[in-house]
């Protein structure tokens, strides 16, 4: 049943979405900034604060995007810039070292501390870098102060993780070991399942990135390989390369195609035979498919256009396109790291337009145009294509939800199918 | 620099917003980097507003810096002119912009943009929310009304409701219904709905009613300078509030104060002997200063409540809430910091706090009824139902609002008082708050909430006390004949006991849901846990 998977030849016909010419397009872009990705860093990193030196509007960002986490006494927050702090830089740094003392005081079961910069910190240059090095001296050897950028001016919603994941691999202690890398933060369930499937076909040691916590940190060195959980980490891979170590490459354990290639990748890595990663595979194999078949059902000939949002785009359309039945018309993303996205741009035959960036006008006129049975947006164009008679996924919730592996793979199918099957059983026009 | 967690107002870019989304035919063309466009989704979302606000965004990015970000502010004004045609434009910088000093009304003006462009300057590092909102509204009302000929009859423009407004939508339908009682036209209500063209029509009204002095007391001051309209200094929220507003409007539009009253029900809902009980209630008020003004009057003279502090966030209106203090005979609160908010409100440990959703999650931490009347608020506060809070009819509406999680609140005290385990006590919390009551075992994700769903309505509870409990024993005998049935409930002998303490009068009610509850979890016996289980189950 269950043959050894590899990756398939490259379709005969036209090639791959790899060949495709990409579609840039700049302007206006309707896509949440990096420091959303405090939201789900700081349930990861437990012991760690997020500290975003901006204005009111990051905070009003923030506040919006979390919610209900709000209230929750979360790890994060705003120092938010004054009109005093605007005058003299020299001035913003004592603020911010007394805002940190002050913070660090009340809350000692802090032990990572990220300055994150803003629209506004970057462009009075504020020096966080040098701010977090002199804070580390500081507060040492208590709390280790590290930074990152956050802001729109740099980066698009998911890229704010990746940002974070990379201000912390050139500190990362040195090995020699040979050990195993995941990284990128997902869901403790999830992460759970991901390294429970690795070990029983002997892989070992696994480490995490984001560890829960700052004394779990991995080391890194040149006999360290790791994998990436997520699309949009190509800056933190870039730096673990430069530590020495090795990328497996692999498409995104998305579905139970993804899933299946993507441990398969890291069990070539460490030599597993295929009687034993069949062995560990089968069951949940089979459960995914037919998880998948139930949920997906809604999904067969379906068309779909995704507007850019957290560089999922690609996998997803590949898991939605490969084992849904769906037909992709457009898959935008923020931005198209090849490196990490090749393997799966290699599964879907070329057809779809890739686009990266954004023009939302100009796109809006293309899901018009092609009106898709589904497209992905975010919560600000979600509502007002509805209004006009499309059906829309909003994007937020592929990140926010375990959607990760096997036993995730049937919930993946059924966030997309829902909002489909929901506009088949609604009679409203009816009734009016 | 300021360390927050909980902003109760948005930057003054919002505001702003909140003008151009509430209006037809304007767009706002805001010089913003990538990520600003979150704001969006308070209008799609929260609002639940069926199209984009029209705001185009210039998103420019870190590697624009350098070089030509006034080329990509003229190149997106233009290009949003020629899309959306519209019949005027605002420009604005938001926070970021502001620091990168591209002045967009100055390059606006050198552009040939043939409708009006006006620019706005909003201080993003001094000002907040509200003041963008009245200084947008201003400068469209200086760039675009002007002086003229009075319509024949008499009319007045409605100045104030906004979107993402606390019950703007249904506020201006009440205001409306007032006015037609007195024979006074409408000649423009405006942003909400407004196009630019309408506000070239403000000068032929007789007066302003001025609907929300947070958003548009700017405007209101200048059409009184430059057309000489008088406008209302009263808000119509509140039985008392809207006399005094129906009389002051007919004295400034010398028409009769003819009112229809034969739809306000408060009053006599007030004085029925079934409100006895709210006499005295310690509430604890917070919000935007106009709401607490208004909501302080309602608690003391037309509910009985006893006012044990107040405050507002927006710093503009201070005075009039320090003065509103004084004749109260409490202290003022004027912040924003909402961890103030939280110890005024432990210190003053009031029986109910009528607040923003930011108190109400505080309630639910100290375990305190509580009514939203204020922004910021969530979804739920944007109802599908007409429901709002000025004149007769929002004088109903506030009276269910205030009162239902009170009565929720009488249930718990008298089940507590009736209950021996006060340990019991410490884990359940009174369970109509969320906070308190027993988590659902959760997978530990992050939760996909952007849009919180509690405290809507509560549920109804029966608080017959006055009465025999004629018709709760009906219905307790009803179900012990139903649970003696085929379909055998055994009750544990604790929980029986249990069952016996709670009193009589919501006992059947009691009953009832744990007996349904356990029969969805497939349960045969009732403990103790169960009784408790199916109570949590039901507050919720």
């Amino acid at each position: 049943m269950n043959t050894p998977a590899s990756i398939p030849p490259p379709f005969k016909n036209g090639g791959t979405c790899r060949d495709t010419p990409v579609l840039k397009e700049r302007g206006q872009r309707e896509v949440f900034c990096g420091l959303t990705g405090i939201i789900w860093l700081h349930r990861k990193m437990q012991d760690a604060f997020f500290l975003v030196i901006g204005s009111r509007t990051c905070a009003h960002l923030l506040q919006s995007a979390a919610g209900v986490m709000i209230f929750a006494e979360p790890r994060f927050g705003t120092a938010i810039l004054e009109e005093t702090d605007l005058a003299g830089m020299a001035d913003a740094h004592e603020e911010l070292d007394r805002e940190v003392a002050r913070l660090l005081s009340r809350r000692p079961d802090i032990k990572q501390l990220f300055l994150v910069g803003s629209c506004p910190s970057e462009v009075i240059k504020l020096d966080l870098t040098r701010a977090a090095e002199r804070l580390t001296v500081e507060h040492a050897p208590h709390v280790r102060v590290l930074n990152y950028s956050g802001s729109g001016i740099e980066t698009t919603f998911t890229q704010g993780e990746d940002a974070c994941l990379a201000s912390m691999v050139p500190v990362l202690p040195s090995t020699d070991q040979r050990e195993l890398m995941l990284v990128g933060a997902l869901p403790d369930v999830v992460e759970d399942q991901a390294v429970s499937l690795l070990t029983q076909m002997g892989i070992g040691p696994i480490r995490v990135l984001p560890a829960p916590r700052a004394s779990d940190t991995p080391g890194v060195g040149p006999n360290t390989v790791f994998a990436c959980l997520q699309p949009f980490l190509g800056d933190t891979a870039a730096a673990l390369t430069r530590r020495g170590a090795t990328m497996i490459s692999a498409p995104f354990p998305f579905g139970e195609e993804g899933t299946t290639l993507w441990l398969r990748a890291i069990a070539d890595e460490f030599g597993v035979d295929d009687e034993t990663f069949d062995r560990v595979t089968a069951a949940p194999r089979a459960r995914a498919r037919k998880a998948i078949a139930n949920a997906s059902a809604a999904l067969q000939g379906k068309t779909i256009f995704f507007m850019p949002d957290s560089q999922l785009e690609i996998p997803l359309a590949r898991f939605l396109t490969r084992e849904c039945g769906m037909e992709a018309i457009e898959i935008g993303q923020p931005f198209i790291h090849k490196g990490l996205v090749g393997p799966d741009l290699d599964l879907m035959p070329a057809g779809p337009t890739i686009s990266e960036g954004q023009d939302v006008d100009k796109q809006l006129d293309r899901v018009r145009a092609a009106r898709p049975d589904l497209t992905v947006c975010g919560l600000g164009l979600a509502n007002p294509l509805e209004a006009e008679g499309l059906t829309t996924k909003w994007a937020i919730e592929l990140v926010f939800t375990p959607v990760h592996f096997y036993e995730q793979a049937g919930d993946l199918a059924g966030l997309f199918s829902r909002p489909i099957r929901r506009r088949a059983l609604l009679k409203l026009e009816a009734a009016e | 620099m300021k360390l927050t967690v909980w902003t109760y107002e948005g930057p003054p870019h919002v505001g702003a917003m909140r003008v151009a989304t509430a209006m037809k035919g304007l767009h706002y063309v805001l010089h913003a980097p990538q990520g600003d466009t979150y704001a969006d989704l308070l209008f799609t979302m929260i609002e639940r507003r069926d199209h984009r606000p029209p705001v185009t965004y210039t998103t420019f990015e870190g590697r624009d810096l350098g070089e030509d970000t006034a080329g990509i502010f003229k190149q997106t004004c233009q290009d949003a002119y020629d899309r959306f045609k519209p019949q005027a434009i605002i420009v604005g910088a938001s926070c970021t912009a502001e620091l990168i000093q591209d002045d967009p009304g100055g390059l606006a003006e050198t552009m040939d943009i043939p409708v009006p462009v006006i620019p706005l300057e909003l201080p993003s590092y001094q000002r907040k929310e509200n003041f963008g909102s009245d200084e947008t509204f201003y400068q469209i009302v200086k760039a675009l009304a002007r002086p003229m000929d009075r319509t024949p009859e008499v009319t007045v423009n409605i100045l104030g409701p906004l979107a993402l407004g606390f019950r703007h939508r249904d506020d201006i339908e009440e205001i409306k219904g007032l006015l037609y009682e007195m024979g006074i036209g409408i000649n423009v209500v405006a942003p909400f709905d407004a196009t630019p063209e309408d506000i070239t029509r403000m000068g032929a009204a007789h007066a302003n009613i001025l609907m929300y002095p947070e958003h548009a007391e700017t405007a209101a001051r200048h059409l009184e300078r430059t057309c000489g309209q008088p406008y209302t200094k009263t808000v119509p929220i509140g039985v008392a509030a809207t006399h005094e507003f129906v009389a002051e409007v007919a004295q400034i539009c010398g028409v009769e104060p003819r009112k229809d009253l034969s739809r306000l029900r408060q009053p006599w809902w007030s004085k029925s002997v079934d409100s006895t009980y709210l006499t005295g209630k310690r509430v604890f008020l917070f919000g935007d200063a106009t709401h607490v003004k208004a909501a302080a009057r309602i608690a003391r003279d037309e509910m009985g409540f006893e006012v044990v502090g107040l405050g507002c966030y927006n710093r503009e209106f201070a005075r009039s809430i320090r003065d509103l203090a004084k004749d109260f005979g409490v202290t003022p609160l004027i912040t924003d910091d909402y961890l103030e908010v939280e110890k005024a409100i432990e210190d003053a440990s009031p029986e109910m706090i009528l607040g923003t959703q930011m108190e109400r999650h505080i309630g639910k931490r100290l375990g305190i009824p509580c009514a939203v009347i204020s922004a910021p608020v969530h979804v739920q506060d944007f109802p599908a139902r007409y429901s709002p809070q000025m004149g007769w009819e929002g004088a109903n509406v506030i009276f269910d609002t205030w009162i239902h999680p009170l009565v929720m609140g009488l249930e718990e005290h008298l089940l507590a008082m009736f209950r021996e385990d006060f340990e019991f006590h410490d884990e359940a919390g009174p369970s109509h708050h969320g906070g308190h009551a027993p988590k659902p075992s959760e997978n530990g994700g992050p939760a996909p909430q952007t849009a919180v769903t509690h405290g809507g309505p509560a549920p109804q509870t029966p608080r017959d006390i006055s009465g025999t409990g004629n018709e709760a024993g009906a219905a307790q005998a009803q179900t012990e004949a139903q649970s003696s049935g085929s379909d055998v409930m055994v009750w544990l002998a604790d929980a029986e006991r249990e069952l016996k303490k709670i009193p009589f009068f919501v006992r059947g009610k009691a009953r009832r849901n744990t007996e349904k509850f356990a029969t969805e979890q497939g349960l045969q016996e009732i403990s103790l846990d169960t009784l408790y289980e199916a109570k949590a189950h039901y507050a919720r």
